[in-house]
């Protein structure tokens, strides 16, 4: 009944406010005609490309942005109800130092049991970014301080206003650990000519644990790696992780990226005795986003990872893994809407996949499944681009490693959310 | 403006569509015939127990939590999926002893290998000499059923067995229960002092709670108060280091087999399938009913809802001589190496949900269908196994087809 009443408030709601024209978040698009649009933008200018408040003739400013929402999910028809969340609420500050030398840091709450189960405990506060940024030339800028490694789109442009959802993509939160910041320092650098734009990023950071094979996910998990905090002071196996990531973009075509993270993950030796070999993992990402002619906004990105595993291991860790998804965004009324003169209403749908054990079982030959698939039609509001009121219907189905579909945590989930973000 | 109405009124129809389609838009509880889920009748306090079961034996376990060294499985639910039976890719491996006189690999780490180990730790293996065998886990659901089952009951299917025309001769299995362990109500000692015992594939395991603190120290490397040392390697030079608290407590532990002792037994699908019935049936003419019993009764049990039930589990408890193509030359407490408890048939239509769409039956999972399990029927069965062989196609095919349905 409750649901019920929400559908019929929302459908109201959006649908009451028919004298508007439509558009969608232009920071998604990067279409060059929309004002707010930072042109020849890339991913990798998200962080800096937000909405920030000058404070006086001071070097700084500030802004943020804030994730609440309802939601009411059933998987196999077991509901824990109506959920009330607040799952966001960062503050980012950013300084002009000097020319060419800036400053900028991000401090989040975060209390999102969707994006990442190892934190579904509780909250944290946490500064996810702190860094220090040098350009002694467009295509040489230096990196260092407490940086969110470029694997994949999503994990440098996650800002929660700037998506038709309120779930982030499965894949890239839960496989990829989701705003994956470590200690490091690095190069990164773009050009541009005609539509043309051209970028790379580079770094040496912290790395990953060996809990990323052993912890309570009872899988490999790279997001378990999050809960030590020692990653930013010390690294598990003394190596450096690598991250790289190409960016090439045409105005009229779109961005492609190609990213690669990979290094030594757990501790082989103590006290200057080894104990383990060392183990590797790699992973690899291609991300890619375009807007039609028809404004249809269209982003995917999907990553393969690669783990080194012990001998004599379980293969409930897999030493492969898989997923991505892709994001459809259709405007379809843009204008205005009472008293908002730049709103936009939209439709958009996504679909995701994950394959947590790709391979093979060992003992049979047969394949591993513990994977799952998802659909999410959403509508979307924007009084103003930098505000989304969102409502989404979920569909999953979800195996686990033996291929059964049938229990309380695996099977067919769905639900109904809705959500607001903003900056501010 | 007449784009404007089109999509207005397309967005109510969208509106209405999804208002009156919600309740069909959101999964509906699990047909308690397409999966084993949920417990038995119970009272508030006793759900309240059995969802602290339910979450600690579907948890992950890592190496903070207490894991291995060596190990099988993380988690309850890793072997039992769906409170199912096993995959083969958590099979595990006993070894150690080939007679009833005892194991005498003790020393070396037996009954049970670990499998698997952390990282850094010295890969375990059976030791030269030793004979072995693998075990896929069996089904929990309905276990709490088969425990409240009185011995008197067990003794008169036993008895029964004594003139069987067929060669049947089953018999229960008798050992010596852990200190730890109190007899079951109804229980009737030998007089050597040993009790029936009645779970695990040689029947060598007394009741729940020693089968789930097994599974917490041999399958998890978990250790309790009742097994208070994690497994050793004996190809490892390093003792194992015991934990000061066990990594189990006994509020959780005990939660456990609550949980699995509530577990709703497995439903049969299309019962009154024409088909089905038919096959029950040929199922009884040709022996097979002589072990795996149709019916049994539980006796009293603390828990309302198992107390004087009457249920379908197709086993009679007992241990029976399968025949030296079954004979793993291992063996548990008092039974031979040939011999094994009757597996309960029920939720054996469900395997392949749980065994990635194949089937792995039998104790180590060498029977790759329904058939093949059964040819493998010796000794003791024999007789039986050869009348399903002359049977009819349309016999044969009926007789599957309960099997199935089961």
């Amino acid at each position: 009944m409750m649901i019920r009443t929400l559908i019929a408030v929302v459908a109201a709601v959006l649908f009451g406010c028919l004298s508007a024209q439509a558009q969608i978040d232009s920071s998604l698009l990067k279409t060059p005609e929309k004002k707010d649009t930072i042109p020849h933008s890339l991913n990798m200018d998200a962080i800096y490309n937000r909405p920030f408040l000058q404070l006086g003739k001071t070097p700084v400013s500030i802004g943020g942005y804030m994730e609440s929402n309802w939601q009411y999910v059933k998987t196999s028809g077991i509901t824990v109800g109506n959920q009330f969340q607040f799952r966001r609420f960062s503050l980012f500050v950013a300084s002009t130092i000097t020319k060419h030398i800036k400053f900028l840091s991000e401090i989040e709450y975060e209390n999102d049991p969707t994006g990442d189960p190892g934190d579904a405990g509780g909250g944290s506060f946490e500064v996810e970014y702190a860094a220090l940024d040098i350009e002694f030339h467009p295509l040489i800028n230096l990196r260092g301080g407490m940086i969110v490694n470029p694997i994949g789109a999503f994990n440098q442009n996650h800002d929660g206003p700037k998506w038709e959802f309120t779930d982030r993509p499965i894949a890239m939160t839960q496989m990829l650990p989701d705003t994956w910041s470590n200690t490091g320092f690095g190069l990164y650098g773009k050009e541009y000519k005609n539509h043309w734009m051209f970028g790379y990023e580079f770094y040496l950071t912290g790395g990953f644990n060996d809990s990323i094979i052993d912890n309570t996910q009872g899988k490999t998990f790279l997001p378990a790696a999050k809960s030590s905090v020692n990653r930013f002071t010390e690294s598990a196996s003394g190596e450096p992780l690598y991250t790289g990531k190409l960016s090439v973009r045409h105005d009229k075509i779109g961005e492609l990226g190609l990213s690669y993270m990979g290094g030594v993950y757990n501790t082989w030796q103590i006290e200057g005795a080894q104990v383990d070999y060392k183990r590797r993992l790699s992973v690899y990402d291609v991300d890619f986003n375009t807007t039609l002619p028809t404004h249809t906004n269209i982003i995917t990105e999907w990553a393969w990872i690669f783990v080194h595993l012990p001998p004599n291991y379980t293969q409930e860790y897999s030493s492969r893994q898989f997923g991505g998804f892709i994001d459809v965004v259709q405007p379809v009324y843009r204008g205005r809407i009472l008293d908002w003169n730049n709103a936009s209403i939209n439709l958009a749908v996504r679909g995701e996949y994950v394959d947590w054990n790709v391979g093979t079982f060992s003992s049979t030959g047969t394949r591993m499944y513990n994977d799952l698939w998802s659909i999410m039609p959403a509508i979307s509001f924007r009084p103003t681009p930098q505000t989304v009121l969102r409502f989404n219907y979920r569909h999953e189905r979800a195996r686990d490693i033996t291929g059964d579909f049938i229990g309380a945590t695996i099977g067919t989930t769905a639900g109904f959310s809705l959500g607001l973000s903003t900056y501010f | 403006m007449r784009h404007k109405s089109i999509l207005a009124t397309s967005a109510i129809v969208v509106g209405i569509v999804a208002f009156t389609a919600c309740s069909k838009l959101l999964p509906s509880m699990i047909d308690p015939s397409e999966g084993l889920c949920g417990p038995v009748s119970m009272s508030s306090a006793q759900t309240i127990l059995f969802s602290a079961g339910n979450n600690e034996f579907f948890r992950v376990r890592s190496s903070s939590s207490g894991l291995g060294p060596y190990f099988v499985a993380s988690g309850c639910g890793n072997c039992h999926s769906s409170d199912n039976r096993g995959h083969p890719f958590t099979i595990l491996t006993r070894f150690g002893q080939s007679d009833t006189t005892g194991n005498k690999f003790l020393a070396e780490g037996a009954p049970q290998l670990g499998t698997f180990c952390l990282p850094g730790y010295t890969p375990e293996a059976v030791p030269p000499g030793a004979t072995s065998t693998q075990f896929i886990a069996p089904i929990t659901a309905g276990v709490g059923f088969l425990e409240a089952v009185p011995d008197s009951e067990i003794l008169n299917m036993a008895a029964a067995n004594l003139n069987n025309p067929d060669g049947v001769r089953g018999h229960p299995n008798y050992d010596t229960i852990p200190s730890w362990a109190t007899p079951l109500n109804g229980a009737i000692p030998r007089g050597d002092g040993k009790y029936i015992h009645r779970f695990g594939r040689k029947a060598d395991v007394y009741n729940l709670l020693e089968q789930t603190v097994n599974a917490y120290s041999r399958d998890m490397g978990i250790t309790s108060t009742y097994l208070p040392n994690n497994p050793s390697n004996y190809l490892d030079p390093t003792p194992s280091v015991t934990p000061s608290v066990p990594e189990v407590d006994n509020t959780t532990l005990n939660s456990t087999v609550f949980y699995v002792t509530c577990l709703q037994t497995p439903v049969q699908r299309n019962p009154n399938d024409p088909t089905v019935l038919a096959g029950n049936q040929v199922f009884v003419q040709i022996g097979c009913e002589t072990c795996h019993k149709q019916t049994l009764t539980t006796g009293y049990s603390p828990i309302a809802a198992l107390a004087n039930q009457t249920f379908n589990p197709f086993t009679d408890l007992l241990v029976h001589d399968m025949g030296p193509g079954l004979d793993d030359h291992y063996t548990e407490g008092t039974a031979q190496t040939s011999e094994w408890r009757t597996t309960p048939l029920w939720g054996l239509g469900l395997a392949p949900n749980v065994q990635g769409g194949n089937t792995y039956l039998l104790h180590d999972g060498r029977a790759h269908s329904i058939e093949q399990a059964i040819e493998l029927h010796g000794g003791e069965a024999a007789v039986s196994e050869g009348r399903f062989e002359k049977l009819s196609t349309t016999d044969r095919n009926a007789l599957l087809t309960f099997l199935k349905s089961l």
